[in-house]
């Protein structure tokens, strides 16, 4: 293999706390966010679940800005994002989403170097994009490749390298594995949380998959309403102190693998 | 005479067509340079995009005659303003129309290009931190682009058809050998000028069809290839001709026969006195004196009655001596145009109806018609209603006609003698009257003025003694009768000569005054 330039450059932890203040977003009579105000320590994975139209998407995007808040602030290391442009902002963070974007007239290399080239007019340099593709756990050979010669999962990957290759402290993943193939899907959870571990980040990210959200994260949000109405780590989720709407989430995937060890039970023994 | 298709001016066929190219390319051009910022504005905006494509749309229902010839009044006024740097004619005018033309393909399918961008794209563009600029450049308009592409190949066919109509505000495009042929009834002309103006359509779509496919598949090869093609097509038209060592004289000549054989015959005299002769033929009767009056031809011949009524808005009749000797000097005072002097006969308007008509109704004049007026259609050219000598006529004679036609006037001899009209506005030098026995009614009571051809130069071209010398030998040296057959000659169906070989055999009469007219 050759040698490639260390990723990142610094391999401390530098991800840094975000706090919300307030905020609310409304669209026409419709309460989106309605005052949320929660806190995240640096090096935090927070997972913000909740029922469609709970306004988890909308209160991970008021973070890089992709929605204006009506009202309350944003903070990012103690500094309001409103106090900065919004294009350095968001080049500032990882984001990543569902339907992955990437951009179909860009090679692999490309689309993960677009931040370097509109940042800085330069090409991400070759060994850095294999070096990021090594660390989505991509054969480096995909860097010519355009993206419609990839599988979704593999479409994700270079989605989550291009976040990366910014080297942000913060990653915003809006629902990033949701179209995936559960076994896929699965396979890049366990990978991107190692990846938090490894490259000391912060992390939010909303999932409509209570599961997910027990295995990978640090912390867990759930939303309802525009409202946070329970923030707790996953053990204390499964204990269930957290509310009708944290336990009913938890419900499902407690109720399928109870059944699923039901029916295993039942197997005739050999 | 051969006037077979593969039998043609070559050199002037080419050069009608870099000049082809070089018009369609510069609208096609300018079209873009305008369309692509509205459609991004209109791709952003609802009300932007209903004002931009109303407007483009409102565009392309002005027949596109219509809209060049808009352009002229309008070029006119300009010209008024800040001089001799705006022509109305010519280049100017026929780019804008056409660039007007091609705006309405290139907006739509610009603005759905840019507005079937997938949100996703947009969400990621933000979502990395591109700026609007970048985002638009690096991913909306590459996106974009096939389709785009698309809406560029349908205006660079429209504009290069369009082109062709052109030629009626006097800028020469492949146009000139179809309204030429049309006019003289030579097909194999028509079709000269429709093939090359078809292949040039046709190559330019398919070199654009290829940058298209080599941008929809990420091919560059491809874009280069045919990009490169294109420019060197380009390079071809704008290609200097080597440019003569003898001065050049643009003759001009409106859109009939007599016109075309006149300029060619005007050419042959110039020649022989050592001048490089190009044609501006086809031109309109409105913008032919203006032509000449800016100088962009230098030599014209025109008829009394029409600078009379038309140019000094006179509706009196005057004596015919009086009345040029007016014109001289109105035409050498207001644009220093030089009237060199009448060529010796009269092409006025000469209402003819079938013998038979005149014989069974006794029509012998126009007041004779007034009493038939209601039974009969009346045919003319595309401009004599609009014509101050029609409502001269009018005033003169309370004609009241069953209905009217309006035909080139090649067809409106056809439409006579078919009886698709009953009474036509001819010309009284169109051999095609005698050929088919055609009654011409008298004019008891002079509504029509005299109609003598005079022979007019431009401001440039009366400095030069030379050339008014080469010229002078045709003044009063046109019978009507030579004029009639030389004309006849481009006009009738068989054994037809073109105008430059009708030319030649009246400039052989000409020079042997005293041998039969007809061979």
């Amino acid at each position: 293999m050759a040698p490639t330039a260390p990723f990142p450059s610094t391999l401390c932890a530098h991800g840094p706390a975000v706090a919300f203040e307030g905020v609310s977003k409304h669209y026409g009579s419709v309460v989106a966010i309605d005052a949320v105000s929660a806190t995240i320590l640096p090096g935090t994975f927070v997972a913000i679940v909740g029922s469609s139209g709970s306004g988890k998407s909308t209160l991970v995007k008021a973070v890089n800005r992709l929605v204006e808040p009506d009202a309350g602030s944003v903070r990012i290391d103690g500094q309001d994002v409103l106090e900065r442009e919004q294009h350095e902002l968001r080049r500032s963070i990882g984001y990543v989403f569902q339907n992955i974007g990437l951009f179909p007239h860009m090679n692999v290399a490309q689309n993960i170097g677009i931040g370097s080239r509109i940042a800085s007019r330069k090409p991400l340099p070759d060994d850095q994009v294999a070096a990021l593709l090594d660390l989505v756990d991509l054969p480096r050979d995909f860097a010519t490749r355009l993206p419609e010669q990839l599988s979704g999962g593999q479409q994700q990957r270079v989605g989550v390298a291009r976040a990366l290759a910014g080297e942000p402290g913060l990653m915003l993943m809006d629902e990033p594995f949701g179209a995936l193939d559960p076994v896929t899907r699965e396979a890049l959870g366990e990978q991107y949380r190692a990846l938090h571990e490894r490259l000391g980040l912060t992390t939010i990210m909303v999932t409509h998959d209570m599961a997910e959200a027990l295995l990978f994260a640090d912390r867990i949000w759930v939303m309802a309403s525009g409202r946070i109405v329970a923030d707790a780590s996953p053990a204390e989720m499964i204990a269930g102190q957290c509310g009708p709407e944290a336990e009913a989430l938890v419900a499902v995937p407690r109720l399928q693998a109870d059944r699923i060890t039901a029916m295993r039970n039942m197997q005739p023994q050999p | 005479m051969n006037q077979g298709l593969f039998n043609q001016d070559w050199p002037r066929i080419l050069d009608l067509l870099a000049q082809h190219v070089q018009l369609s390319f510069a609208a096609l051009g300018l079209g873009l340079l305008v369309a692509l910022p509205l459609a991004i504005l209109s791709a952003r905006n609802r009300t932007v995009a209903g004002v931009t494509l109303g407007f483009a749309g409102l565009i392309q229902t002005i027949p596109a005659l219509a809209l060049l010839a808009l352009f002229f009044p309008l070029l006119l006024a300009l010209s008024a303003v800040f001089g001799d740097a705006i022509s109305p004619l010519g280049f100017l005018p026929s780019l804008l129309a056409l660039a007007l033309y091609a705006l309405l393909p290139i907006l739509r399918n610009a603005i759905t290009g840019l507005r079937s961008v997938e949100p996703a794209m947009v969400e990621a563009a933000d979502g990395v931190g591109m700026t609007s600029l970048q985002k638009l450049w690096l991913v909306e308009a590459p996106l974009a682009s096939p389709t785009i592409m698309a809406g560029v190949r349908t205006a660079a066919v429209w504009t290069i058809g369009a082109a062709t109509l052109s030629t009626t505000v006097g800028q020469p495009s492949l146009g000139d050998l179809i309204f030429a042929g049309l006019q003289t009834q030579n097909w194999s002309l028509v079709l000269a000028g429709c093939i090359a103006a078809a292949l040039l359509a046709i190559s330019v779509d398919l070199l654009l069809g290829v940058i298209e496919s080599g941008i929809r598949w990420r091919k560059h090869l491809r874009i280069w290839l045919a990009g490169v093609a294109l420019a060197a097509g380009l390079a071809l038209a704008l290609w200097p001709a080597p440019s003569p060592d003898r001065p050049v004289v643009t003759i001009g000549a409106k859109r009939f026969s007599e016109q075309y054989v006149l300029a060619r015959l005007i050419g042959r005299r110039l020649e022989a006195a050592g001048y490089e002769v190009r044609y501006r033929e086809g031109l309109g009767s409105a913008v032919v004196f203006r032509a000449l009056a800016t100088d962009e031809v230098q030599v014209l011949v025109d008829y009394a009655g029409t600078i009379w009524t038309n140019e000094m808005q006179r509706q009196d009749p005057e004596p015919r001596a009086d009345m040029l000797a007016e014109i001289t000097r109105w035409t050498n005072a207001q644009h220093g145009v030089r009237v060199v002097g009448p060529l010796g006969f009269e092409n006025t308007y000469a209402f003819a109806v079938r013998p038979d008509d005149a014989k069974r109704l006794g029509l012998r004049t126009l007041d004779d018609v007034v009493r038939v007026a209601p039974q009969f259609v009346f045919g003319t050219d595309v401009e004599f209603l609009e014509r101050p000598e029609w409502q001269m006529v009018q005033a003169a004679y309370p004609l009241r006609f069953k209905g009217r036609r309006s035909f080139e006037p090649t067809f409106m001899y056809r439409a006579l003698s078919l009886g698709e009209a009953d009474i036509i506005s001819a010309f009284s030098s169109d051999g095609r009257i005698a050929a088919n026995r055609f009654v011409v009614l008298d004019d008891p009571r002079g509504a029509i003025p005299p109609y003598d051809a005079i022979l007019m130069v431009s401001r440039s071209a009366a400095r030069d003694a030379r050339l008014v010398e080469a010229l002078e030998p045709l003044v009063g040296a046109i019978a009507v009768e030579k004029m009639r057959e030389a004309n006849y000659r481009v006009d009738r169906d068989d054994n037809k000569q073109s105008p430059a070989d009708s030319a030649a055999w009246l400039d052989r009469m000409l020079r042997t005054p005293s041998q039969g007219k007809t061979p």
